[in-house]
């Protein structure tokens, strides 16, 4: 095995967290190296920009890491999963493809326990987190409209999407019913941002954008901590976390672009892999000292999956929506996000509205649906239906349980002959009426805004983007994987920054709130520098 | 082009036949069929990973029709088909999303919809701003961020 000369801090994986705490370190001029096992993406390559966008959502751009099996991809078994996980690895991961939809947790979503008497409190709380969240928005480019009453104060640098053809007919239906609603803080830039492109409807932000205008840490973080000095090493596979004979991370050991062995020592390890890749590194990371995994004493890592379950329903209407020619999402509603115990559940969802889709979406869909016949009456449905689409999404609060985990796939590995994670997870009671209670506030929406022919995916099978609490942080070393600050109790010198430290995991898209504490984290790392391992 | 080699002469002619099935031309909208030539063309042309998957699908199509689909009355040809979709799980789904992927971004078939014949990138698309005002409801309602 090779070894390489030694670095201060290592950082596994360059997608929203690794990228952030890489940026906010390197104002230490410590030597940070950040290691990821896909490479630099290439904007020319994007859907975008052919004429066969669409049909490569189904092939290499499939959101499923199984589906697109491109070379940086490690197989997930999902199998024991009404919910899929999606994902994306390269350089900027999942920011690479996502709908850039921008919500904060909310300030009670880390008092669960004491507000509602369910999961645990954050050993954190969101005014520790606000400095953070603020100096994300900035570095990551946010357009909103600050003074939502229903949600955490933002102040997004740039103004809102429009509303476009489909905003309006939500949010006429919305008003109708009475129920709150405000365009979504979102990273897709609407003006010309710190170098990049405003956005131009390109349609489709989930797999990647190619104006540039849709925030990934490619083109956001990574640019600035390599300016700054930090190194990004691409197509490097780390197998696994080496410890020394004091208990402390030594380093890793990693497969290179050429497939051979290496050893990267370094003082401090940071992992950013996400609720997935974390869980699944530290359980590969066994030694005599560490024999169920590293950072494992708890037992709790890979344990209390959460996925937000997605309740969607969607219909059509007389009027023509955007379609493809918008980014997806522009409007969400917290309406049903707090605990109403009335309504038979505890906790909440939040609500994101697609504007629409293309052609052949439409069509492979509604086929799927049986709302698009074969033969003769195809044309005239299949011109009812496109471009009309409007959908909802009730994005349900997931609460942890042990159960739901992540654990180590006995037969299946990846290209480098690395065991790869299995999944097994259930959809609570608690979330199933959660997502009932979300659809049929859905079709009273859908049936207010005119709708018909209205289908459901309860939940969307594919859906599983949000990876989060199988890692999770605490002040008790029984009860938690990291402490208050993202350390580990067992290795002092091993750091977790993404997804998997969520306690919980409120009813909002969640990238917003992984970046910011992995920024809460750095900065804590960098207070704490002179006595970092006590 | 290795997809054109990896179907039998028979599966290509159940691809077409269950494809006009699935999308016949249509004088009132003057459109194609997913039958047409060129349109059967991209989708041998384009195959790749769905390859196998399509193979599988036709092939079950070909036990359910026990002969050449196109040699089936409209009854018979209709009630495999109903058949096919019923059992022929992931692979029969594939198939349709391969016929669709492909008859849909037809230049006849997108300028029938009115839609332009050109990728996204790098043109986009135009959005209007919409009527603000329509948020002066929700701020006027009382509503407040629940406190921790």
């Amino acid at each position: 095995m090779n070894k390489n000369d030694p670095v201060d801090v290592l950082i596994i994986g360059a997608g929203a967290s690794g990228a952030a705490v890489a940026w906010s370190l390197a104002e230490t001029k410590m030597h940070i190296l950040c290691l990821d096992q896909g490479g630099w993406m290439k904007p020319s390559e994007y859907p975008s920009t052919g004429r066969d966008w669409e049909a490569k959502f189904y092939g290499e751009w499939s959101t499923s890491p199984n589906i697109r099996g491109r070379p940086e991809d490690y197989p997930i078994n999902d199998d024991n999963s009404p919910i899929k996980v999606v994902n994306f690895n390269g350089v900027g991961g999942s920011t690479v493809m996502y709908t850039a939809h921008w919500p904060r947790l909310h300030p009670s979503d880390f008092k669960v326990k004491t507000l509602d008497g369910v999961a645990d409190d954050w050993p954190i709380d969101y005014d520790a987190l606000t400095p953070f969240f603020e100096e994300n928005d900035r570095m990551m480019g946010v357009s909103g409209l600050s003074g939502d009453p229903l949600s955490p104060l933002t102040h997004p640098p740039m103004p809102p999407q429009p509303l476009g053809l489909s905003g309006p007919l939500i949010g006429k239906a919305m008003n109708k019913l009475g129920w709150h609603w405000w365009p979504s803080d979102t990273t897709v830039a609407t003006m010309d941002y710190e170098g990049r492109a405003r956005c131009i409807n390109l349609g489709h932000c989930t797999p990647a954008c190619a104006q540039g205008a849709k925030a990934s840490t490619d083109i956001t973080y990574w640019p600035q901590a390599v300016r700054a000095g930090v190194e990004l090493k691409t197509h490097c596979r780390v197998r696994e976390i080496l410890t020394n004979e004091h208990g402390m991370a030594s380093g890793v050991v990693y497969y290179d672009q050429d497939g051979v062995e290496q050893f990267q020592p370094a003082e401090v390890v940071i992992i950013a892999c996400n609720g997935v890749g974390t869980p699944r590194l530290l359980l590969n990371s066994v030694s005599g000292r560490f024999p169920n995994g590293l950072a494992n004493s708890s037992g709790l890592v890979g344990k209390n999956l959460m996925f937000h379950p997605y309740a969607q329903i969607y219909g059509f209407v007389k009027e023509p929506t955007d379609s493809n020619r918008a980014p997806p999402t522009c409007l969400w509603s917290k309406e049903f996000y707090d605990t109403d115990l009335s309504r038979g559940f505890v906790r909440g969802y939040g609500i994101q509205f697609g504007r629409g889709a293309g052609p052949v979406f439409e069509a492979v869909a509604s086929e799927q649906k049986g709302i698009l016949p074969w033969g003769e009456d195809h044309h005239r449905v299949f011109r009812k239906l496109n471009g009309h689409r409007l959908a909802v999404s009730a994005i349900c609060e997931d609460l942890p349980e042990e159960h739901n985990r992540v654990t180590l796939d006995p037969v299946l590995k990846d290209s480098h002959g690395i065991p790869a994670p299995k999944i097994d997870y259930t959809i609570s009671e608690n979330s199933r009426k959660m997502m009932e209670h979300g659809l049929a506030r859905g079709r009273e929406i859908l049936e207010a805004a005119g709708a018909t022919d209205i289908c459901i995916n309860n939940p969307i099978p594919w859906g599983g983007w949000h990876l989060l609490g199988t890692a999770r942080m605490g002040t008790d070393p029984a009860r938690s994987v990291v402490n208050e600050w993202g350390r580990s109790h067992d290795v002092k010198n091993l750091f977790i920054v993404d997804g998997s430290v969520f306690v919980t995991s409120g009813g909002v898209n969640p990238t917003s709130t992984i970046q910011a504490i992995a920024l809460y984290v750095a900065d804590q790392m960098k207070q704490r520098l002179a006595n970092l391992f006590d | 082009m290795l997809a054109i080699f990896e179907l039998t002469s028979a599966q290509r002619d159940d691809l077409r036949t269950v494809a006009a099935m699935i999308i016949p031309a249509s004088d009132e909208y003057k459109v194609p069929g997913a039958d047409d030539p060129a349109v059967q063309a991209d989708m041998l042309a384009t195959l790749g990973r769905d390859t196998a998957l399509v193979a599988q699908a036709l092939d079950h199509l070909a036990r359910l029709a026990s002969r050449p689909l196109a040699e089936l009355d409209t009854a018979r040809r209709d009630a495999v088909a109903t058949e096919f979709r019923a059992t022929g799980g992931a692979a029969a789904a594939t198939l349709v999303r391969v016929v669709l992927q492909c008859y849909y971004r037809d230049d006849r078939v997108l300028r029938s919809l009115g839609l332009e014949l050109r990728a996204p990138f790098p043109k986009g698309y135009t959005l209007e701003h919409g009527d603000w005002a329509l948020l002066d409801p929700v701020k006027a309602r009382s509503g407040k961020l629940r406190r921790a």
